[in-house]
């Protein structure tokens, strides 16, 4: 566990300050006519800040590889769960039920 | 007062912490899997009946919502300051940070209690006053099911998480935190953080909708 005697703010603060930018980002696009594009920009801020989140505020940079596998892994088997399970609602004939 | 032994079971304190933050991250993966399958099946939904979900998306409060990301985002720069704060044995900023994040999560639960009132007032919760508005059909029901479930299943790990900062902030207050020992707070924070991400992505799925860009 190294670091420097003194308390560390400066990049907390600016993860922070950016995080806040970008959830104002969010609430904007919501006002703006970009049609489908909508959950695109706003799970793609959404994963942005949570990116900033785990890099910074949950320390993972500068972690060694073995956490990085740990804190990866539940992503890695969403790949799965949304991959296998978008190809069958997409592929199904009759879906949805009206 | 600051305990400097490792547990029987670890050879060294760095090897105990490294144990518990390695522990935290297979729970937080077994907590992407819990929500993960909520957020596909609003994926599946919204992809469904897209139009239906953007009416009822844009009777949720917009407001409330957005100040409940404002409070959890600063909670997590709280909570990181607080670590950092008790590695250097300041014991006090360490508790009072601690309380702050504490305070931040319960003004949340504060926030979401007067939505979900404001939720019922306007006929939304399923099951129990739901009423089709002008234009709506079943699916507008589904959005608010999705609604309700995840925001509460969200709201009791918030409330877990504030029971386990305040346990934090009384051991920081006592001083059982340094830089050699510190792993219980480092996992409460990966823990709060990780709650502070799920809002982030229920945001993003629930509050932007019907809101006129589209």
């Amino acid at each position: 566990m190294s670091g420097a005697g003194r308390l560390t703010l400066r990049p907390y603060i600016v993860a922070w300050a950016v995080l806040v930018l970008l959830f104002g980002l969010s609430v904007l696009s919501a006002y703006l006519d970009i049609g489908v594009f909508h959950p695109v920009v706003n799970f793609g801020i959404a994963a942005t800040q949570a990116a900033i989140i785990l890099l910074v505020f949950m320390r993972l940079y500068g972690h060694p590889s073995l956490t990085w596998v740990f804190a990866g892994a539940g992503f890695f088997w969403l790949l799965f769960l949304f991959g296998l399970g978008l190809a069958d609602y997409a592929t199904r004939t009759g879906f949805p039920t009206q | 007062m600051r305990s400097l032994k490792p547990q029987m079971q670890f050879a060294t304190l760095a090897q105990q912490t490294e144990t518990a933050q390695l522990g935290m991250w297979v729970f937080i993966a077994t907590e992407v899997m819990f929500f993960g399958v909520l957020f596909f099946a609003y994926t599946v939904y919204r992809a469904s009946y897209p139009e239906q979900f953007r009416l009822a998306g844009h009777d949720t409060q917009l407001l409330l919502g957005s100040i409940n990301v404002a409070i959890l985002l600063t909670s997590s720069l709280t909570m990181v300051l607080a670590i950092n704060a008790a590695r250097e044995q300041r014991d006090r900023m360490a508790a009072g940070l601690l309380l702050a994040t504490a305070a931040l999560g319960l003004a949340f639960i504060g926030i979401k209690g007067y939505e979900y009132l404001l939720d019922y007032q306007a006929q939304s919760v399923p099951r129990l006053d739901y009423v089709f508005k002008p234009g709506q059909g079943g699916p507008t029901e589904l959005f608010w099911m999705f609604y309700f479930i995840a925001t509460g299943v969200h709201a009791i790990h918030l409330s877990i998480g504030i029971v386990l900062v305040l346990i934090m902030a009384w051991r920081a207050r006592r001083g059982a935190f340094s830089r050699a020992y510190h792993a219980p707070l480092e996992v409460v924070g990966l823990y709060w953080s990780f709650v502070d991400i799920v809002w982030v992505f229920l945001f993003a799925a629930i509050y932007p909708l019907g809101r006129g860009g589209t």
